[in-house]
């Protein structure tokens, strides 16, 4: 099994969750985040004074789902994450090594 | 006797009464204005510091205020006497003028409040609570009773004497508020991470009602300080407008040049600033006048908030860049646009009257804020001394909110309902429960 992270553009998040639902990704998590790349941070200003804001906000997207389907999933989010532009994000994948269904203990694939 | 005979016109005090809920109005107003303008963790103190304003000052007032303000002089145009101390002789048909003593005194005191409150914009987020309780009072006695003697007391200095003119409080209420928000602020010391953290207004839908409230309330502060319904009073109602507006204009001007872009907060302090400077003058110049008065502020103090990060003062909400100097450029402009048709007499030099207006509010500036500036950092200090003025350095990296008044403004989530991690979610009087 994998743990695919994706972070990704706040409004993008509709968009990658659709495409998911429609290649039979049965549940994600999304959570927001703040973080920087390639893309700098915004400047805002106050009374004249100038603030720096470096960090940008970011939803963080994690499926957990088969080996197999992996490098679909992966392909899927890419596609429906991607505007061109920078600060589109990032997409990565980790080895899980158990995964159990709290409500009924199954573990494994079949817990997915 | 009835009151009517007495000389008491029911139309004036139709509008008083009016006026003076609109002026109490500005302080909750002034306490939006400035707590969309602080950081989430300490908008409640700053919402107390100016609520609790109302109550302390009135206190102060009544029991011997409002006697040394506007009891008749004592001491060469100083000082009141204590013949009111306590409100006493005065009933429901004493009269002032054509309007009540009594609501002469309550009008009078709304002015008193706003006052004291606009000080706490400079110590935002780092003041012990219990110190602004003793500064209040202690500075509404020492400082603005007798600076509004001065004013307009019987047989005060500034306008009886000296010939100075302020018709709504450009000397005790914007110059002495931000004279002694620069004190304090010099007291008190700069806030952690002054000029190295960014320390956004978090809210600025706030910032911006409570402007709206600020201006709606000017209106009775502004057109009430004719003390009837007349003419003048109109006159002071438009002016108010009209400084209101070229005072936006003005700041956002600077900043579209300046910064490239035009702020709601800017927008929000032009008009403030503008209202400001027409304060003194609403009632001395023509509309033309005001129109100029306005901008002038708007232009200047967008830039004159910028000092403190050049000289090293945390004036946390420009109290000094927005009040002081504002207050500075209308009561100075009434002695280039005061024009007889609204004085009565005095001219400005606009109006041909030469240099000699200008000078005698030259002189009221000066004194006014000097006096303001020093009082001010000597009450400071003395109670920084005592019982110290700067909250504890934990309690405002935490903010004032949770540990002074044990309570937070917004509930940011699930986990600590926007206490700090690790704070416990359960509620205290459950906690004494399973305690005892």
């Amino acid at each position: 099994m994998k743990l695919i992270t994706a972070i990704v553009k706040p409004y993008r998040l509709d968009e990658v969750k659709t495409a998911l639902q429609e290649i039979g990704v049965q549940g994600l998590t999304a959570t927001e985040a703040s973080g920087y790349g390639r893309q700098r941070g915004h400047t805002e200003v106050y009374r004249g004074a100038e603030y720096q804001v470096d960090l940008v906000p970011k939803v963080r997207i994690e499926v957990v789902v088969d080996d197999a389907d992996a490098d679909a999933v992966i392909d899927t989010i890419v596609k429906a994450a991607r505007t061109g532009k920078i600060g589109d994000g990032k997409v990565w994948a980790l080895p899980v090594e158990t995964v159990v269904r709290v409500r009924t203990g199954e573990r494994g694939p079949d817990a997915l | 006797m009835s009151l009517a005979a007495q000389g008491i016109d029911t139309g004036d005090t139709a509008w008083l009464l009016a006026a003076t809920a609109l002026v109490l109005l500005m302080t909750p107003g002034l306490a939006l204005f400035y707590g969309g303008m602080v950081r989430t963790k300490s908008v409640l103190n700053m919402l107390m510091m100016s609520f609790v304003s109302i109550a302390l000052v009135t206190v102060v007032w009544l029991v011997a205020g409002y006697s040394l303000a506007f009891g008749d002089d004592s001491f060469g145009g100083l000082i009141g006497n204590l013949e009111h101390a306590g409100m006493s002789g005065l009933g429901p048909g004493s009269v002032h003028g054509t309007v009540p003593t009594l609501l002469f005194a309550t009008f009078q005191l709304t002015f008193a409040i706003i006052t004291a409150a606009l000080i706490s914009g400079a110590i935002a987020d780092r003041a012990k609570f219990g110190a602004w309780l003793v500064f209040v009072p202690v500075w509404a006695l020492l400082v603005y009773v007798p600076v509004a003697h001065w004013v307009w007391g019987p047989g005060g200095w500034v306008l009886d004497r000296l010939g100075a003119l302020d018709f709504a409080g450009g000397l005790p209420v914007e110059i002495t508020s931000g004279a002694s928000g620069l004190a304090l602020a010099l007291v008190l010391g700069p806030r952690l991470g002054f000029k190295k953290d960014a320390m956004r207004p978090h809210n600025l839908p706030m910032v911006v009602l409570g402007a709206g409230l600020l201006w709606f309330g000017w209106f009775g502060f502004n057109a009430g300080s004719a003390l009837g319904a007349n003419g003048l009073a109109a006159a002071a109602f438009l002016n108010t407008l009209a400084a209101g507006c070229t005072g936006l204009l003005g700041w956002l001007f600077v900043e579209q040049k300046r910064d490239g872009h035009p702020t709601t907060l800017g927008a929000a302090s032009g008009a403030v600033a503008g209202l400001v400077a027409i304060t003194p003058s609403c009632g001395s110049v023509s509309l033309l006048g005001a129109l100029v008065v306005g901008l002038a502020a708007g232009v200047v103090c967008s830039y004159a908030v910028g000092w403190k990060f050049r000289l090293n003062y945390d004036d946390s909400l420009d109290v000094v860049g927005v009040h002081l100097v504002g207050g500075v450029i209308g009561t100075l402009l009434i002695g280039v646009f005061a024009e007889k048709a609204m004085t009565g007499g005095a001219e400005g030099l606009l109006y041909g009257g030469g240099l000699a207006q200008l000078g005698r509010q030259l002189v009221a500036v000066v004194a006014v804020g000097a006096y303001a500036f020093l009082m001010t950092y000597g009450i400071g200090k003395l109670i920084d001394k005592v019982m110290g003025f700067r909250a504890d350095e934990e309690h405002e990296h935490t903010g004032l909110d949770l540990t002074v008044h044990a309570e937070t403004a917004y509930d940011h989530g699930v986990l600590g309902h926007g206490a700090p991690v690790g704070a416990s979610p359960v509620p205290s009087a459950q906690k004494v429960k399973t305690q005892a």
